[in-house]
């Protein structure tokens, strides 16, 4: 069990790191992006811009997020 | 693209990715060295490589012999896209003023210090602390230069047939290099501006690998990889949108924490 705790807060660490917004804001474009693909009459093309741009919103949040916790935190 | 140019983008980006890497590596068992016992240290690094071969070489065969071209594109290219986000996450901060440059001295200094403080344990013949602390420290270094290898080399295949050879050369010439400068100053490599050289390989990172997980989206539809407008002329245009909104990034943070322009 032990194992599995530190197995898996490894890989956490590894992968998501200090600012799990990045991570989960990743998981979600590219989830917009399927969603886009599997709908009828949606152009390929604009796919991947609208993913582009959730990618930019996501670093975008991310650091006003951190900006955020700074303030809140005094400095 | 230019083939000759594309290919030395190639090895230019995977040489400072990885170089950034085998810097804080080699950071991490130089502490340990000095600190606590060189044996154990190079045991330890030893250990980390022989770990990364075995990785690679049965993912590599994984991968190449039951995942499908998309899949590997989505795969490695939201790895990518997670680690480059961050890297260029923490570097706008960094530019902005907002966390402190990273200092390679510093670092050096602090593992020394955790080194000296905990106790000697011996398990194998071996400083048990400076064995598994410069494993940690180069499997894990390695693992990311290992994905950006087979990220960016695979990806070059398009322009040239011995991209994944180049890229490996690349990174093998960085590591190598750390490694001799290293071993010749004996100390930590805080000469390497590697808060610039971190804000460069974020920017690529993410520009790549944007690129490959929207190409892997295809998965999800036809299973045939998606298609970038103006193809592979997109990363290009990744990497100066990324560039632009990190720029304004960094200059908003600055004018909201009024701090000035960092040295590095």
């Amino acid at each position: 069990m032990r194992f599995l705790v530190r197995f898996s807060r490894f890989w956490y660490d590894f992968i998501v790191g200090d600012a799990w917004e990045v991570a989960a804001g990743v998981v979600a474009v590219l989830g917009i992006g399927v969603g886009l693909l599997r709908t009828d009459g949606v152009n390929r093309g604009v796919i991947p811009l609208v993913v582009a741009l959730g990618v930019g919103l996501v670093l975008g949040g991310s650091l006003l997020a951190e900006v955020r916790r700074r303030r809140r935190a005094g400095r | 693209m230019h083939m000759t140019a594309a290919t030395l983008g190639l090895a230019t980006a995977t040489f400072l990715a990885s170089a950034v890497e085998f810097v804080e590596a080699f950071t991490i068992v130089l502490a340990m060295g000095l600190s606590r016992s060189w044996r154990a240290a190079v045991t330890g690094t030893a250990a980390a490589l022989l770990a990364l071969t075995a990785v690679t070489a049965v993912a590599g065969v994984a991968l190449i012999q039951w995942v499908s071209e998309s899949v590997l594109q989505l795969v490695i290219g939201t790895l990518l896209l997670l680690f480059g986000l961050q890297w260029l996450r923490t570097a706008i901060l960094r530019a902005g003023g907002l966390v402190t440059l990273h200092d390679e001295r510093a670092v050096f200094r602090a593992e020394q210090e955790a080194a000296r403080r905990a106790g000697h344990q011996m398990r194998l013949g071996l400083d048990w602390m400076a064995f598994v602390v410069s494993f940690k420290g180069v499997f894990l270094e390695g693992l990311e230069v290992v994905f950006i290898v087979i990220t960016f080399g695979t990806s070059a295949t398009r322009y040239n047939p011995h991209g994944l050879l180049v890229a490996s050369a690349s990174a093998a010439v960085a590591g190598l290099l750390v490694v001799v400068v290293g071993v010749i100053s004996r100390r930590p490599l805080s000469a390497v501006p590697e808060n610039t050289m971190k804000y460069a390989v974020g920017l690529l990172l993410t520009s790549f690998g944007t690129f490959w997980a929207v190409e892997g989206l295809g998965y999800f539809g036809s299973g045939e990889s998606l298609t970038w407008p103006g193809q592979d002329w997109a990363i290009l245009g990744l990497v100066v949108g990324g560039l632009g909104l990190s720029r304004l990034a960094v200059a908003g943070l600055r004018r909201t924490f009024k701090t000035p322009h960092p040295a590095g």
